[in-house]
């Protein structure tokens, strides 16, 4: 391919070198096809789904959207990093336990949106969490579970879940 | 109210409980493959070129600058199709690749295998295709005696429905006509997957569908290999509806995989998978409804016309389900229903949630609502006055033998607490907060609508399922070639197998080809189906369990309840006790009672079983600024039985949601035979805002006689009458007479 490069990208904690990536490509195509990690998923690619949702210094983002040129040096945290390997988050947890979950293809990019959402508001009402995960698209549940299970999670919460 | 822990079993999660899906973990953990994660060692992407015209002849295919294109390995036409170019979900009349002549925007024309899919997306610009151009035919009416688009003909069926006498009349006569948009399926996960190819010839494909044997069958004919050369695992689905059970990539994938003797991936991207799949049928319906002063409906006539686009698809079937329902869960004693399922150069439309009884339940209810009114009757009286109930034959001739309580569900609903005013705040309004609506000018509005679903195929054909149970040295597997789309068979595999067997240790063996056809995910058939062959193997190996023990010790067991008991009752054993060490390999199919065709009268016993549903709608409506806000959906819904209260819960809210979509939101726009918004951000799905609270006011459990557990199939109801019941609720705040779905702001503040 022409125009490739060597981003460096600091993924879940990890520095690492990327050795072929093409400049335009998509830091979701990155993730998932250079470096395996297929948790974020790709389901629309023009940031209207939430499905690729992704932490790039921070802030929310959907991954589909960023250059992995453009991502070099930043701290990049996708679902892999939720919580340690066997374990699961509360907010994974209660997803689990309210029945959010069918298909479970929007599901990562949820659980990173609400991650997000819960480090911020402690104690929503059921109308902020609907406006929390609009940008995050569900075919299969009508929602109804996952604002239970961020109710639950919100009970619970703790910022520092995920290696923050 | 029916809460969802109100359910107990005997077992910790066998039948009836909210037992967890197996699956929910590593989905939550991001593990959990989905078809669009796969990878392989050498693997190839595969990509598609699609025709920009609906309607085309195609001069010639130039694929020299293509294939010269660094990183290409093929590029694959018509010509290349080894056995049949012909595919077909009902019956084969659909190109593999477009050979001649081209019937539908985004009809496939050439493959591509590449080593990237940004050079595969390069290889497909430089393929060039001479077209001449022709005129579409884009009007599903004018289809019926225009020049045929299509070597079968225009006309894909037409279905008369005459029962009872025609000359019946009332004392009112009620007369509309009706429009239901295009909608898609619009699952989170695109089509995609993988094939593999051996070197015998053969190939594996690994491919998230609706109906794995279905797809062989199709996959052999095009490919002309036997059976065992083409084997089909079922890889992680991100959703269906309807929109997985025709074959899309399936052929393709395995075409440039035998070709280039590499595994090859395909992923459509949101556009493509748009392009890729059927959709709803768009439906025009008139109905002249003929009551007696006190609200019975005597005699309904309708006129129904789905545009099946292209191919054939379901569209038969789905024609037959909209014709033979087109009275809704009423008795009628007379019904003159003619329908036509019709080719036009539109994308083709087939199998979505519903399937047919979505687009004549719109047209039903408004019809009762107007002849309510013009009788100054209740909606929900009127309804209650005309329910159907066991024993009474709806227009099919057809008696309905197993339970009806349309009654139960329309009473539940209606006596369920209505919702308080909205929530002071600008997201709780009618546009949210990017909107300007004003309180003041805010009206709220409520309605109600009753639906029938049929469950499982119907008409005569051979609906069945396999199952294996296999005990090995005590340890429990269970294999089908049921599709998990996320509606959570996986779940019930477990509860079932623990219901009879005693034991939570089961491991389910991935849905493949290896064992006989589960039939498709669809027609709320598989708890019914699957469900009932999982319960019949397991129950073969627990008479195979009591005859060994027989053999062994000279002793006769009965079992009652999951506990082996001695003849003399001296001795009693637990079935989990009594397999371990012990190995048993059942398999069973299981069939429904059978169907019967319909007769040229439209008369006969179709269907198998019938489940019913009602909806009530509460909506705030910004009628200058045209702008809807869903305030709450209630529903009451016959499920036979319970088998998991948390998925039917999932269930519900879900189908409720694509009911609300219809209603207010999605519809495909077309423009001369081309989809003008195949993407996300013009495609509008319901968000968590757009999506109110769903109370569920009761879920009805009345055993169905035949059924496994009495369950009924769950997953279509809600998605039937969701749809005019929202649409209800906004004629009751605006006096607006809505004729078409969905519902646009122009059509409320224009009007």
């Amino acid at each position: 391919m022409p125009n490739e490069t060597q981003p460096h990208l600091n993924v879940n904690g990890e520095a690492l070198t990327i050795d072929d990536a093409w400049l335009g490509e998509s830091l979701l195509y990155t993730l998932r096809e250079r470096l395996g990690l297929y948790g974020s998923k790709n389901a629309c690619e023009q940031g209207e789904c939430g499905s690729c949702s992704i932490m790039l210094d921070e802030t929310l983002v959907c991954a589909c959207l960023v250059l992995t040129g453009s991502a070099t040096g930043k701290d990049i945290k996708t679902i892999e990093s939720l919580a340690p390997e066997g374990s699961l988050s509360t907010i994974q947890q209660a997803f689990v336990d309210t029945g959010a979950i069918q298909c479970g293809f929007c599901t990562p990019g949820l659980l990173i949106t609400i991650k997000d959402f819960l480090d911020e508001n402690t104690n929503p009402t059921d109308l902020e969490i609907r406006e929390a995960i609009s940008g995050n698209l569900c075919r299969c549940t009508g929602y109804g579970r996952i604002v239970e299970a961020v109710r639950i999670a919100s009970k619970t919460h703790d910022e520092t879940e995920g290696g923050n | 109210m029916t809460t969802i822990e109100s359910y107990e079993s005997k077992t910790k999660s066998g039948v009836g409980v909210s037992a967890q899906r197996p699956d929910a973990v590593p989905k939550a953990t991001g593990e959990f493959p989905f078809s669009s994660d796969l990878s392989s060692h050498n693997m190839l992407w595969g990509q598609t070129l699609r025709s920009p015209y609906p309607s085309a002849r195609i001069k010639n295919i130039d694929i020299s600058e293509a294939l010269s294109i660094s990183g290409v390995h093929a590029i694959l036409t018509a010509n290349d199709v080894p056995g049949k170019n012909l595919f077909g979900l009902e019956h084969p009349d659909q190109p593999v690749l477009a050979d001649d002549l081209i019937r539908y925007a985004g009809e496939p024309i050439a493959l591509v295998a590449a080593e990237h899919p940004e050079v595969a997306a390069k290889a497909i610009n430089a393929i060039h295709v001479t077209f001449e151009e022709l005129t579409p035919l884009i009007d599903a009416e004018s289809s019926i005696t225009a020049d045929p688009i299509h070597p079968e003909g225009n006309v894909i069926r037409h279905l008369k429905i005459d029962y009872g006498d025609p000359s019946t009349t009332g004392d009112l006569v009620i007369e509309g006509t009706y429009e239901v948009g295009m909608q898609d399926q619009a699952f989170m996960g695109t089509e995609s997957g993988m094939a593999v190819p051996s070197p015998d010839g053969s190939v594996d494909l690994f491919i998230s569908t609706q109906w794995l044997h279905s797809d062989q069958k199709q996959i052999i004919e095009a490919l002309d290999l036997p059976e065992d050369m083409v084997r089909l695992t079922l890889a992680g689905v991100g959703g269906a509806f309807g929109g997985r059970e025709d074959v899309s990539m399936h052929v393709h994938l395995c075409m440039l995989a035998l070709h280039t003797g590499r595994p090859v991936k395909m992923v459509y991207d949101r556009n493509e998978s748009f392009l890729g799949h059927v959709h709803r049928h768009p439906a025009k319906i008139w109905y002249r409804h003929h009551a007696t002063k006190d609200g019975r409906i005597v005699k309904v006539e309708g006129k129904i016309i789905l545009d099946g686009g292209a191919y054939a698809s379901t569209t038969s079937a789905v024609l037959a389900n909209a014709c033979c329902f087109s009275t809704g869960p009423y008795r009628v004693s007379s019904a003159q229903i003619e329908g036509w399922g019709v080719r036009t150069n539109n994308p083709p439309c087939g199998a979505m949630r519903g399937f047919g009884n979505v687009q004549t339940c719109f047209a039903i209810e408004a019809q009762m609502d107007k002849v309510a009114s013009a009788l100054g009757i209740d909606p929900v009286e009127l309804r209650l006055i005309n329910a159907l109930e066991q024993g009474d034959t709806i227009i099919t001739g057809q008696k309905i033998t197993g339970a009806a309580p349309v009654k139960e569900v329309i009473s539940s609903l209606a006596g369920h607490p209505m919702p308080g005013p909205a929530e002071n705040n600008l997201l709780a309004r009618p546009g949210g907060t990017g909107r300007t609506t004003d309180q003041k000018h805010i009206k709220r509005g409520v309605g109600f609508a009753v639906s029938i679903k049929n469950l499982m195929f119907a008409e005569g054909f051979d609906d069945s399922s396999e199952a294996l149970c296999q005990v090995d040295d005590g340890n429990v597997a269970i294999h089908t070639a049921c599709v998990e789309v996320g509606q959570g068979f996986i779940t019930l595999v477990h509860q079932i197998a623990e219901e009879v067997l005693g034991t939570s240790d089961i491991t389910v063996i991935p849905a493949d080809t290896s064992i006989g056809s589960a039939g498709s995910t669809s027609a709320s058939r598989q708890t019914w189906m699957s469900g009932g062959a999982v319960l019949k193997a397991c129950e073969a190996v627990v008479v195979k369990l009591i005859e060994q023990i027989f053999e062994d010790e000279g002793v006769k067991y009965e079992n009652l309840d999951g506990t082996l008991v001695s003849e003399d009752g001296t001795k009693t054993i637990p079935v989990a006790e009594a397999l371990k060490g012990r190995s048993f390999h059942e398999k069973v199919i299981h069939r429904h009672a059978p169907t019967f065709p319909l007769n040229s009268k439209g008369q006969g016993d179709a269907h198998v079983s019938f489940a019913f549903a009602a909806h009530r709608a509460v909506v705030d409506v910004d009628q200058e600024l045209g702008l809807v806000r869903v305030i709450e959906i209630a529903t009451s819904q016959d499920v036979g039985r319970i088998l998991n209260p948390l998925q039917a819960v999932g269930q519900i809210e879900g189908g409720i949601t694509q009911g609300l979509g219809l209603a207010v939101l999605e519809e495909l726009v077309m423009k001369n035979g081309v989809i003008q918004n195949a993407n996300f951000t013009d495609y509008l799905l319901p968000t968590a805002l757009d999506t109110p609270p769903i109370e569920i006011a009761a879920l009805i459990e009345e055993p169905e006689p035949g059924a496994p557990f009495g369950a009924k199939g769950i997953g279509e109801p809600p998605t039937i009458s969701s749809t005019p019941a929202v649409v209800a609720a906004i004629r009751d705040a605006t006096g607006v007479d809505l004729r078409r779905v969905p519902v646009r702001p122009e059509d409320i503040a224009l009007e």
